[in-house]
């Protein structure tokens, strides 16, 4: 119950009960949208926003910017990695191999 | 999947465990003895198996599965309370599908519904208020488990039926919070754990700052994490760099998903309907002071511990049983006497077996590093990304209920 799963919301289905369509993996369900919709806004402007669904709830918007951001570091520390590799020594758990 | 399969990219682990050696082998503490790191949360002990990480990480760190897998948690005594109401005449007993293997002192859930108890599994407390909207004459339970991460879910939903009137609807609170139990840690003696990965999808709803004091009071640092390889390995090398530059922080690895100051509109939801217990019992860890909640008086009628009498017992733990040691990181799963052997996830007899998120039941499904089977490190990467997205229940075709 804790794992949570990206969905994308296509459509509102109710702004009452705070119900939207969000296609999760190909599969669309109606979720709860209550936590992600902005204190003053509404509830079609989420329509598109990418949000992480726990248990039937969107509990998060998830932040596309910042993904990439951390990609991007993630990325360039790979590179950096490659230019200071020296080789090392070091015990490890399953053995390394050819290095 | 987007938002999943990027952040299992091998060539990016491979760099990060890199950087990880490299931090390792500078590190004093390492030279003494294991530098040891605890996941707070069972989501993060999932990935951590499902992906064999620790055979990414060099032997000088060790992580410590902590106490965040709600179900693994839950004392005998609730189960039982669970099968008493289940058993009850004239209730449907709604619950996740993760509670229904935990052993009760008699039975689990899941003999109970095998004995004619009315019990169904559902995906959402949404999908329990339904089932009360649809049957009016039947008394519907839902059994509310977990942290922070569901609490606002189970709110939403007693508000809900609220404002529907819905009153053949109850929810029997078995809500935890983390702050509580990461302190409690803290101080048990035995510890001796240099840094935290913080739990991603707690921290979404109640932000950073809670942490706060575990930096600035008990000197160790905090990265929260997601739940990829990547996150989790990067979160790691943060940790590591934190130490190696003798800093103790609360850092956030997690930005795509965890605003600074987490979710105000489901804070509000949880400060509506729920208050804090005095305390709440935690299977291998003991009563821990307020780190439960129930339901406010206001909700007094949505309550089932209120609207029905249950038999509330305390019960110990099976002796053989060693889930406490193993959930404050004294022993390893395959330490445990009965691991394998009279504890298996057919047949648990501690609830660390029951749940994936599970510590033992984890090692016995995926292997433990420190035990066979061993795996190649590149092997290990490579397998990154072609181990399947989560068999997550939202995803499922058929329905749960
Ligand atoms: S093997 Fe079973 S009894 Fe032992 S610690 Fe694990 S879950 Fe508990």
């Amino acid at each position: 119950m804790c794992l949570g799963i990206p969905g994308r919301i296509v459509s509102i289905v109710d702004d009452e009960t705070d119900t939207a369509l969000v296609e999760i993996a190909g599969i669309r369900r109606a979720i709860n949208i209550a936590c992600v919709v902005e204190e003053d806004g509404r509830h079609a402007d989420c329509v598109g926003d990418w949000v992480l669904v726990h248990v039937g709830f969107a509990m998060s918007r998830i932040d596309a910017e910042e993904a990439a951001r951390t990609l991007e570091l993630l990325r360039e520390l790979g590179e950096m990695d490659e230019e200071l590799r020296q080789p090392q020594a070091s015990a490890r758990r399953g053995g390394e191999h050819g290095r | 999947m987007k938002f999943v399969d990027e952040f299992r990219d091998p060539g990016k682990a491979r760099a990060l465990a890199r950087r990880i050696d490299a931090l390792a082998a500078r590190n004093p503490i390492c030279r003494r003895r294991p530098l040891q790191l605890m996941e707070v949360c069972g989501g993060h002990t999932h990935t951590i198996f499902k992906y064999g990480l620790e055979q990414l990480l060099p032997e000088a760190i060790e992580l410590v599965h902590g106490p965040g897998c709600p179900v693994c948690v839950l004392p005998m005594g609730r189960v039982d309370d669970c099968v008493a109401l289940a058993e009850h005449p004239n209730i449907l007993f709604t619950t996740y599908g993760d509670a229904m293997r935990v052993p009760g002192s008699r039975k689990s859930l899941m003999q109970a519904r095998a004995e004619g108890a009315e019990v169904r599994l559902v995906y959402s407390p949404m999908d329990a208020l339904a089932l009360a909207r649809d049957q009016p004459d039947r008394e519907v339970v839902f059994f509310a488990l977990g942290f922070e991460t569901t609490m606002p879910s189970t709110a939403l939903t007693v508000l809900r039926a609220e404002a529907e009137g819905i009153d053949n609807f109850s929810v029997f609170c078995n809500h935890i919070t983390i702050i509580p139990t990461i302190k409690a840690i803290l101080d048990s003696p035995e510890l001796t754990l240099d840094g935290f990965l913080g739990p991603g999808h707690v921290s979404m709803v109640i932000g950073d700052a809670p942490y706060a004091f575990i930096a600035r009071h008990y000197r160790k640092p905090l990265v929260i994490s997601g739940f990829e390889p990547l996150d989790i390995l990067q979160a790691i090398w943060m940790v590591m760099v934190q130490l190696d530059e003798g800093r103790c922080e609360v850092e956030n690895q997690y930005r795509r998903v965890v605003p600074e100051a987490g979710n105000a509109a489901a804070l509000r939801a949880v400060q509506r309907v729920f208050r804090l217990r005095e305390f709440f019992e935690w299977r291998g860890l003991g009563s821990i002071d307020h780190s439960g909640v129930r339901l406010n008086e206001a909700y007094a009628r949505f309550d089932a511990e209120r609207r029905y009498s249950l038999p509330n017992l305390r019960i110990a733990d099976p002796k053989a049983c060693q889930c406490g040691e193993v959930l404050k990181g004294a022993i390893k799963p395959r330490q445990c006497k009965v691991f394998g052997t009279a504890c298996t996830p057919e047949t648990p007899l501690g609830s660390l077996m029951v749940s994936s998120e599970g510590a033992c039941a984890a090692v016995y499904r995926y292997g433990d590093p420190a035990g066979p089977p061993r795996r190649d490190r590149t092997e290990a990467v490579d397998g990154l990304a072609s181990r399947d997205a989560a068999d997550h229940p939202a995803t499922s075709q058929e329905k749960p209920t």
